[in-house]
């Protein structure tokens, strides 16, 4: 059998999103980032709404995502994408309007915007990738970087409060992990809130499924923020290999992070 | 004709609306007119001021040092503005509460008892219209039914019921002024 | 004709706003310009225009949002006053780099830092020379009455999509608080999304399948392309020097000694020249009333006419003069005067300083 009898039409059974662009993605190998982009590309071309879609770049590793979407675009100044997506959904209320947000952008310099536009119940869908680090800038500490963790500006491991010793014991140090998802469930703005990862294809595959309920609420609803957090991995700077974060994820970041509907139709779901 | 104007006195006397309805008058009247309040820390509680200027020409300054008119309803603001009359202009004030009459003698000082006129009518509110209407038989520069216009455009629809009460209130005032 | 009002400067932008048709207002309050969000919002205009009427969570929420919906081919816009207006420098700068275009009012309050309430005109340097970072410029207007802070809604949005640029309505305290007569222009109705569509194709309304994305940004990490861009903001800089300069000449004809002055002390200055007349003395005022584009021209004209000396008033410690000496070129004398802090120099003051700084003794 030659490779011309293997590709055929009638062999298809999978393909790249027509809503992903020709650009090679720039992210590291094994970045989690590439998986969520095709996922939300995937939504917006199953719900036939890309004629209407804008989305709203952060900055940050995906501050190029625009290059990749093939849907129109606008790249926020750093955390200032829900400030955006707000001012465009107001003036263009049956536009589908969504943030793309790493959480430095969304959790750390972006927090009032983050904050602002769940309680005002903006009809937009935020999605939220955290890796618990700064990725375009080298390996910083994020707003949700894990207790412990090293990162280039906590070398010695994120440490809450300062440890025992020299008459420190106690003091502020670099705060503790942001769970911002469950902060922005307690609004009455937001309608739906969700944790999910792409660590794994059954995963990935509810991530998926989320992100459609997300953007499927925009269109079908007048308010209400929805809101889905990915937590993904960073190998690059979390200097492991892809499975190794992979399995780093599973192990540290799940349990501060779990993963399931925190609330859903505007009610907070009960564990 | 150009008219410049500073009203003083204090917070809730009606000052600001006071100029606001003269101004308005003036326009009623064909003139060009602007109203330029002192605002900020003064307008909370303390002393409060405006500059109205009726003019046949463009205004220039809206902003003033010298007055062809000063209508004065507190003893602060009298002992700030007596000396920002032009020499041969007209102070106008309330004796309510004026410990230290004015003294100047190049310039026309009239009294009009505005706070008891009102007191005696039943209705403090009518306070700034009655001393308006001082104003205006000193400085006979709008005609009454573009004062009537005046109000009918400043006062929201809701209170044009009250125009009568306060077009009787500049009479009185017109009525009551006196020489000092 | 419209309909003629008495209002404040502040009612008379908003008001303006509405009527030209503008889509959204997105501010947050500050002394001494909170009239413009409070009379929108008393005034409906989501009822009246379809007009949306939003108070952020911040000044920089606020001018975020204004990029977004300008970015769209909406004609938006925002008011603050000084520090607020340094807190919206970041989008500025992101709006002059992915060309978006925008009004927005400054009215201007006392600095540095929180500074006080009072008028000022000490933010010529910002909102003329940059203010945010990268080499860029805004197109200024400065009203010296009610009637300009009304008109220059709609020459502002003019000038800003004819350009793709901020148009910033440089007003003060004074002009914003005072009242003044004001024509107001008739109620134009709002764009409708295909004639959004159809003018502006540069706008990320939503791409039509089979034709190109739309990206709008302000980054560019190529830098042979970030070099071209730069030019090209540039060169359209320069064409707004060619064609949208505006300023008033006030008994500049025979006029040895001019003021040059810009909204609250063009108004004062006009009277000091009122003053210097009845001495006899030859004084003349040149009014800027576009800053970003500044009259250059037009006072070197004026030299040629015979000019011998300019003094520049201004609410600051010495802003503009900078422009007005550039202009001069050594030729003749050009010097400053200003109160600040919030004070307001007085017409008697202004014509001192001309006798002393400029004419002679």
């Amino acid at each position: 059998m030659s490779i011309e009898d293997i590709i055929k039409p009638e062999n298809l059974v999978y393909q790249k999103s027509k809503l992903l662009t020709e650009k090679p993605f720039h992210y590291c190998p094994g970045c989690g980032h590439g998986t969520i982009h095709r996922i939300v590309a995937e939504v917006i071309e199953e719900l036939g709404v890309d004629e209407d879609t804008i989305g709203v770049a952060p900055v940050g590793c995906s501050v190029m995502a625009y290059d990749y979407f093939d849907v129109d675009f606008q790249e926020a100044a750093h955390g200032r994408a829900p400030a955006l997506a707000t001012g465009l959904k107001r003036v263009w209320p049956n536009k589908v309007i969504f943030t793309y947000q790493g959480d430095g952008d969304l959790a750390a310099i972006g927090t009032a915007e983050t904050i602002h536009a769940c309680n005002r119940g903006e009809n937009i869908t935020m999605i939220f990738v955290n890796n618990g680090i700064y990725g375009m800038t080298g390996g910083q500490m994020a707003p949700t970087t894990l207790e412990g963790m090293k990162t280039a500006t906590t070398p010695y491991g994120r440490k809450a409060t300062l440890p025992a010793g020299a008459g420190f014991n106690g003091i502020p140090c670099n705060g503790y992990p942001l769970r911002i998802t469950e902060l922005i469930a307690q609004l009455p703005g937001t309608k739906y809130v969700t944790r999910q990862a792409v660590y794994n294809p059954a995963c990935v595959r509810k991530a998926k499924a989320a992100i459609k309920k997300a953007f499927e609420n925009q269109i079908n609803g007048k308010s209400g923020v929805n809101f889905v957090e990915i937590v993904s991995n960073c190998n690059s700077n979390w200097k492991m290999e892809p499975v190794a974060a992979n399995n780093w994820l599973v192990e540290n970041m799940l349990p501060f992070y779990p993963l399931g509907d925190i609330k859903v139709d505007g009610k907070i779901v009960e564990k | 004709m150009t008219e410049e104007i500073i009203i003083a006195g204090f917070g809730g006397q009606g000052v600001l609306s006071m100029g606001k309805i003269l101004a308005y008058s003036g326009i009623m009247e064909g003139k060009e007119v602007s109203w330029m309040p002192s605002y900020g820390p003064e307008m909370r509680g303390g002393t409060a001021n405006v500059t109205v200027i009726i003019s046949d020409e463009r205004v220039c300054s809206p902003i003033l040092n010298a007055f062809d008119t000063a209508v004065i309803l507190n003893q602060q603001s009298l002992d700030k503005f007596e000396s920002k009359v032009k020499p041969g202009g007209v102070l106008l004030y309330d004796p309510n509460g004026i410990t230290h009459k004015p003294t100047r003698t190049d310039i026309k000082i009239y009294t009009i008892e505005g706070a008891q006129l009102a007191s005696d009518m039943g209705n403090a509110k009518v306070f700034n219209m009655i001393i308006l209407g001082a104003y205006l038989k000193l400085k006979p520069i709008i005609s009454m039914d573009k004062v009537k216009e005046g109000l009918e455009h400043s006062l929201p629809e809701r209170a044009h019921k009250l125009i009568p009460l306060n077009m009787q209130a500049v009479e009185v005032g017109m009525n009551n002024v006196k020489e000092q | 004709m419209g309909e003629l009002k008495l209002m404040k400067g502040n009612e008379a932008l908003a008001e303006a706003a509405i009527r030209y048709g503008c889509d959204a207002y997105y501010g947050y309050p500050i002394t001494p310009q909170s009239e413009v969000i409070e009379y929108l919002m008393e005034q409906n205009p989501y009822e009246r225009t379809g007009m949306v009427v939003l108070q952020a969570e911040s000044e920089i929420a606020a001018i975020n949002m204004v990029y977004a919906a300008g970015a769209s081919g909406k004609r938006v816009m925002t008011s603050s006053s000084s520090p607020g207006v340094s807190l919206k420098q970041e989008g500025i700068a992101y709006i002059a780099g992915a060309e978006v275009p925008c009004v927005y009012a400054d009215v201007v309050r006392g600095g540095p830092g929180l500074g006080t309430i009072q008028p000022s005109q000490a933010d010529y340097f910002q909102a003329c020379k940059g203010g945010g970072n990268g080499d860029y410029k805004n197109i200024v207007l400065a009203p010296a009455s009610v009637q300009e802070m009304a008109d220059f809604v709609a020459l502002g949005f003019d000038l800003a999509f004819k350009y793709r640029m901020a148009c910033c309505i440089l007003s003060d305290g004074a002009i914003g608080q005072m009242m003044e007569k004001v024509v107001l222009p008739e109620q134009k109705p709002r764009m409708t999304e295909e004639e959004i569509k159809a003018n502006y194709p540069w706008a990320t309304t939503g791409r039509k399948r089979g034709t190109q994305h739309r990206v709008i940004t302000s980054l560019d990490l190529d830098s042979t392309r970030m070099e071209a861009h730069n030019r090209h903001l540039q060169e359209k800089y320069r064409l707004v020097e060619e064609n949208e300069v505006r300023f008033e000449e006030i008994e500049c004809e025979d006029a040895e000694y001019i003021f040059v002055a810009y909204g609250s002390s063009a108004r004062i200055a006009q009277k000091s020249v009122q003053l210097a007349r009845a001495e006899g003395l030859k004084v003349g005022l040149l009014r800027p009333i576009t800053l970003f584009p500044f009259p250059t021209k037009a006072i070197q004209n004026l030299i040629d006419r015979g000019a011998k000396g300019f003094l520049a008033v201004e609410l600051s410690c010495g802003q503009m003069i900078e422009d007005v000496r550039l202009a001069v070129n050594g030729r003749v004398k050009a010097e400053h005067f200003g109160r600040v802090g919030g004070i307001i120099h007085t017409p008697e003051e202004v014509l001192e300083a001309m006798k002393k700084q400029i004419i002679g003794e």
